[in-house]
């Protein structure tokens, strides 16, 4: 038995290999639950219900979607450069502390639509730090960015921690560790009365409309694919190798910021330990079940994100535990590295 | 010599895909004989060679070995049945000892203890014998190239191996290493092993070998003993229809282009190049030859760019360029043609439109304000295509689909279109058959011709001789001086190469 | 300040440092057999979590300690083989598969333990390993009480550490598994099957971030809950290439790291009023990286690690 590379590429297949994989996932997925001793297609009917069955359902499916579009983004056009940050959880975190420390008050007395922005910039900037630190320990010692980008998750969350505990307390939260709000100015205004949509899915889609013009028709699209598909072969052709990395470093890092701070002021008003339901991890699965194509990113998020929310109906429904989300979540993951192997490579007898 | 045949390949077939690398081969080894395996590259040597140690497993067809039947596909049972093959990209690993490197697979595999001290007496044993001397407990890494060809001959004896294969075993090696080499192969033979070696080295093939087997296009075309043919039928029966390369004519020469002074490279301790001079005036050719591993990647990439000297000076029509990089090389019409077009020359994900524009992104026919003007893009890679007559590829294709003499044509191209006045040739035709080289060969003169400089740095030494005006070999670093074509011949060459220029002028 | 150097003459400290040190001992020795055949395995973090969690589920239902270990090892070694399946067989992505395979045994440990014990608000325990004292060391001075009275399993952690050294130097197949690290169409020339080598290391390796995962919730403490592995994996990861690849050193890593874990908890005591416990605990991320910007130079790293190996093609 052997593998072969096919010699064209299926078509069909890069549309269909997402399908199969969230298909064998669900597939699997199902087996535990049946395990657990519920109907598996009403579980399934339940959880689609749960996130899909009324118009509230929609608006918390798509607010749960919004920061995974963006940290989904951020994965993308991080592993399409084959910089391998894990490190969008972090990220997340301190786009959303910084937008909330320049946020508690308008110092400036602007008003929205300035002060939104400067947020969101804010929380970008905080990304970025917090990834281009890492790739500039890979380009100047050759230290591996997944390590690093991961152990920095954990320094950022205890970090987050500390202010909440110290600086960026909230005195009038009876003890709570969360911090100050952010001033009602700052806050992203509602989509839909009576919901928690907001304007951040706009803000997500534009971003992926943005990246997909970047990568598509941008000299900087092209060169970071160069530069990440074939280092020695783009320094050949004059892409400037460090340069560009660290271009697509700020570009991932400042999205993954983004995300925490349109989580900030869309959803919470403020930050706590729990802003996060591991968006920053999601958001690799996202960016993986997409294809690393930023359109795509935008249905695999909102797919998850129905996972996430329906599991939760099906868990109060079923009694089983919620964490089916998360288990069919990173099955898919690891199914859409085989469906995707599937689409290129055949395996003779 | 005994009649006594120890291996038989019987009808092998191979087929990639619709592709057919072998058709329906048989030859036949017989204990104590040196047989060679000619042909160009492309015609299965390597692919029939593989088959036979089990790398791979054959469409069609047995191996015999000693009359028995050998499994497909199982390297264990080729060494098992005595089959030993010395890699032409060496199987070792650098980071371990020699001796860790042999013993590997000798073993029992759930053994307690290494018999570490027993090996090294075996090993010391056969280097007596065969005159293989090489330190076991050297780290393979820091041996020379030589040295690390007696670590995979001897790896192979240490198998007990009675037929030993090689694949094109001298293509890294000084003329004296090749010299030494085919005497150890011939004391071996005399012990009663069996040798097979493959190359396309015609002169090799003639003083080495006892009979020869010619490969072309996937099947054996004819068979002869060394003693009853010449060069001249090898070569005709190797390549068939004969492919004339293209000769140089004698030309005038315009002034100085490339001028390299006084130019040093280190890699920390390691000294890579020194004090290399050298001039290259308008429409002259000036070759390079040297064994391989000798400073050739670092001087090619020095000169294209890529690395920055820590002395000297490069000087284009008399403006400084050793520290400017790639992109300001090709926008002073520096056309670059990488040592390896597959890991230098063009990104195997990106299409042949994008690699043929990727060097000149910024230019305004191909971008303007950051963003990529696609069509024109398309149209120029089109255009290089139909000039330059590349194969197997839209503009829209992945470039690791072509084949290799199609993926150099345009690289080559996406140089030559731009008029160039230096062209940096590396390496242009390796691995390429002799149709591609032709073709190759055809548009260095082409350049030459239209007053570019040309810096050809070449193993290959009729291609030098063929395209060059004069030649420099490249030794440990250093540069010979120049010599004129006419007044060499293939010794004062092997000389030159291996860094013996008293005499020289 | 000399409250700061009095803690390292504590008997606490040293009793503790082994304790904190084995389950690293185990990872990084788990991960640094993965590595020298040439495959990164970013698995392991979910693989401790799972480990610890089925090590524990399985003596809560009724099994000796042992056996939990086994189970543990037993389960680390099947997601080994999912590993190996999708990297070593298929080639894909060692780092996205690694990270996959974390993403899914972490959740799906966290799933069967909410099934099988549903949400309570005190996790029920079990009854861990108790220190043995090893005779007549464990009545030295000090050393005996600090080095020589611990569980078995940390024993077992340093001498399996001490086999590995061995294995991996002085016998016929840590030969083979080093060569595939380092070159697998090597070990093919020999007749060595690259393959099978890796999917043993792979699997093995898996096995042993199991168990560390199982000392976790079977000796150190008696109950299992979700998020306990606190990046204990990652930080394993950066111990094999602090360790240079070398199982000796990768004890001494451990150790050293458990001696600055233990030290920063005893710190937190002493100044625990004015700086915020926070810092203490981000300590051991940042040493890891630091460690890593430090060793990662020149290093010699198994230079097939992460390179997939496929038959005949070169």
């Amino acid at each position: 038995m052997r593998i072969e590379q096919r010699e064209h590429q299926s078509k069909v297949l890069i549309v269909v290999a997402p399908l199969m994989a969230v298909v064998a996932s669900l597939s699997i997925a199902g087996v535990l639950i049946a395990l657990a001793g519920a109907p598996v297609f009403e579980a399934y009917k339940v959880i689609f219900v749960g996130a899909f069955g009324s118009k509230f359902a929609i608006t918390e499916t798509l607010t749960r979607a919004t920061p995974l579009i963006v940290t989904g983004l951020a994965a993308a056009v991080a592993f399409r450069a084959r910089i391998w940050n894990i490190g969008a959880e972090g990220q997340l975190y301190m786009g959303a502390l910084l937008a909330t420390a320049v946020g508690y008050q308008n110092f400036l007395g602007l008003p929205s639509f300035a002060l939104i922005p400067l947020l969101i910039v804010t929380g970008a900037v905080a990304g970025m730090v917090m990834l281009v630190i890492p790739l500039g320990l890979r380009l100047r010692f050759g230290v591996d960015e997944v390590v690093t980008t991961l152990l920095l998750n954990f320094v950022v969350l205890l970090f987050v921690s500390m202010m909440l505990d110290g600086p960026m307390k909230d005195p009038l939260a009876f003890g709570w560790p969360q911090s100050v709000p952010v001033v009602d100015e700052g806050l992203l205004p509602k989509l839909v009365e009576r919901s928690r949509l907001h304007l951040g899915l706009v803000i997500a889609i534009a971003l992926a409309i943005m990246v997909y013009v970047l990568n598509q028709f941008t000299v900087f699209g092209l060169e970071s694919k160069a530069a990440g598909f074939n280092p020695v072969a783009a320094r050949f052709a004059g892409v400037p190798f460090e340069k560009t990395l660290i271009k697509v470093a700020c570009l991932s890092g400042g999205l993954a910021g983004i995300a925490g701070a349109i989580e900030v002021t869309g959803v919470k008003g403020l930050v706590s330990n729990d802003l996060s339901a591991s968006f920053g991890y999601a958001g690799i699965v996202v960016a993986m079940l997409a294809s690393l194509n930023p359109i795509g990113v935008i249905f695999a998020a909102i797919f998850t994100a129905m996972m996430f929310v329906g599991s939760e109906s099906m868990s109060r429904t079923f009694g089983i535990p919620s964490f089916i989300a998360d288990v069919v979540v990173s099955l898919s993951l690891l199914t859409m590295l085989v469906a995707v192997f599937l689409s290129n490579y055949r395996i003779r007898r | 010599m005994a009649e006594h045949v120890v291996l038989h390949l019987d009808s092998i077939t191979k087929r990639f895909g619709s592709f057919a690398a072998n058709d329906n081969i048989s030859i036949e080894l017989r204990r104590g004989e040196v047989v060679a395996l000619l042909g160009e590259n492309g015609a299965g040597k390597t692919t029939l060679m593989n088959i036979l140690f089990g790398h791979y497993v054959p469409d069609e067809g047995e191996v015999f070995i000693e009359g028995r039947r050998i499994s497909h596909g199982k390297p264990k049972e080729a060494i098992a049945a005595g089959v030993g093959m010395v890699h032409q990209h060496f199987s070792l690993a650098k980071n371990l000892t020699v001796i860790e490197n042999v013993m590997t697979g000798t073993e029992p595999l759930f053994g307690l203890k290494s018999e570490t001290a027993k090996a090294k007496r075996k090993l010391k044993e056969l280097e007596d014998k065969f005159g293989l001397v090489v330190d076991p407990d050297a780290r393979v890494g820091d041996l020379s190239v030589g040295e690390q060809q007696r670590v995979e001959i001897l790896k192979a004896l240490y198998n007990d191996a009675r037929i030993l294969i090689l694949d094109e075993p001298t293509g890294v090696l000084t003329q004296q290493e090749a010299e030494g080499l085919f005497d150890t192969l011939r004391t071996m033979a005399q012990d009663g092993l069996s040798i097979i070696f493959i190359s396309h080295k015609l002169n090799e093939v003639m003083n080495g070998s006892d009979r020869v087997v010619v490969l072309r296009a996937g099947k054996v075309t004819a068979e002869r003993d060394t003693s009853e043919t010449s060069k001249e039928e090898l070569a005709e029966l190797m390549v068939g229809r004969r492919v004339e390369r293209p000769v140089r004519e004698e030309a005038s020469f315009g002034d100085v282009v490339l001028r390299v002074e006084n130019v040093g490279l280190s890699a920390g301790l390691v000294s890579r190049l020194s004090d290399i001079n050298l001039e290259i005036r308008a429409g002259e050719t000036l070759g390079i030859v040297g064994v391989s591993g000798n400073g050739q990647a670092a001087l090619c990439d020095v000169v294209a760019g890529v690395l920055h000297p820590d002395q000297g000076t490069i000087s284009i029509n008399g403006a400084e360029v050793q520290n400017l990089n790639p992109r300001d090389l090709s926008n002073m019409k520096v056309g670059r043609t990488p040592e390896d077009r597959n890991t230098q020359g063009a990104v195997g994900e990106l299409t042949l439109w994008e690699n043929t524009v990727l060097e000149r992104i910024k230019d305004p026919r191909f971008s303007s304000r950051g963003f990529v003007k696609k069509s024109e893009g398309r149209a120029y890679c089109k255009d290089l295509i139909d000039r330059f007559d590349v194969r197997g590829g839209t503009p829209n294709s992945r470039i690791s689909r072509l084949s290799g003499g199609n993926m150099q044509k345009l690289i080559l191209g996406r140089c030559l279109a731009e008029h160039p006045v230096f062209l940096l040739a590396a390496q242009p035709t390796r691995g390429l058959d002799e149709g591609a080289i032709a073709a190759i060969h055809e548009d260095i003169l082409i350049a030459r011709k239209a007053g570019a400089a040309v810096l050809l740095v070449s193993e290959d030494l009729d291609e030098v001789v063929s395209l060059s005006d004069r030649i420099m070999a490249i030794h440990g670093g250093k540069l010979s001086p120049a010599v004129e074509t006419e007044h060499v011949d293939s010794r004062k060459l092997g000389l030159m190469m291996a860094g013996e220029w008293g005499g020289l002028s | 300040m000399t409250d700061l150097i009095e803690i390292f003459f504590t008997v606490g400290l040293w009793a503790s440092v082994l304790r904190i040190a084995t389950p690293l001992i185990f990872g990084t020795l788990g991960a640094l057999l993965c590595e020298r055949a040439g495959v990164l395995n970013l698995g392991i973090e979910g693989i401790m979590t799972f480990g610890a969690m089925i090590g524990w589920l399985a003596v809560f239902n009724g099994v000796d300690l042992w056996t939990g270990i086994l189970v543990a090892a037993i389960c680390g070694g099947v997601f080994g083989l999912l590993h190996a399946g999708l990297t070593v067989t298929l080639g894909l992505s060692q780092h996205v598969t690694g990270l996959g395979i974390t993403l899914f045994a972490s959740s799906f440990s966290y799933y069967i333990f909410r099934i099988a014990i549903p949400a309570q608000n005190t996790p029920p325990t079990i009854e861990p390993f108790q220190p043995v004292d090893i005779p007549v060391l464990s009545n030295l001075p000090f050393f005996g009480e600090a080095f020589f009275t611990q569980t078995a399993p940390t024993y077992l952690a340093i001498a399996v550490a001490l086999f590995m050294a061995y294995f991996l130097a002085k016998t016929p197949m840590g030969l083979a598994v080093r060569i595939t690290g380092e070159n697998p169409h090597a070990a093919e020339a020999q007749g060595v099957d690259p393959i099978v080598i890796r999917y043993g290391a792979v699997i093995a390796g898996s096995a042993m971030m199991a168990v560390g995962g199982a000392f976790l919730t079977l000796s150190a403490f008696n109950s299992f809950f979700p998020t306990m592995m606190q990046g204990r994996g990652w930080i394993c990861i950066a111990l094999v290439v602090f360790s240079t690849w070398k199982p000796g050193r990768a004890i001494l890593g451990a150790i050293l790291f458990a001696l600055f874990d233990a030290y920063q908890l005893r710190l937190q005591n002493v100044l625990g009023q004015v700086v915020p416990y926070q810092l203490f605990l981000m300590l051991p991320y940042i040493l890891s990286i630091v460690a890593l910007v430090i060793m990662s130079r020149g290093a010699r790293v198994p230079q097939a690690l992460m390179q997939p190996y496929r038959k005949g093609e070169r």
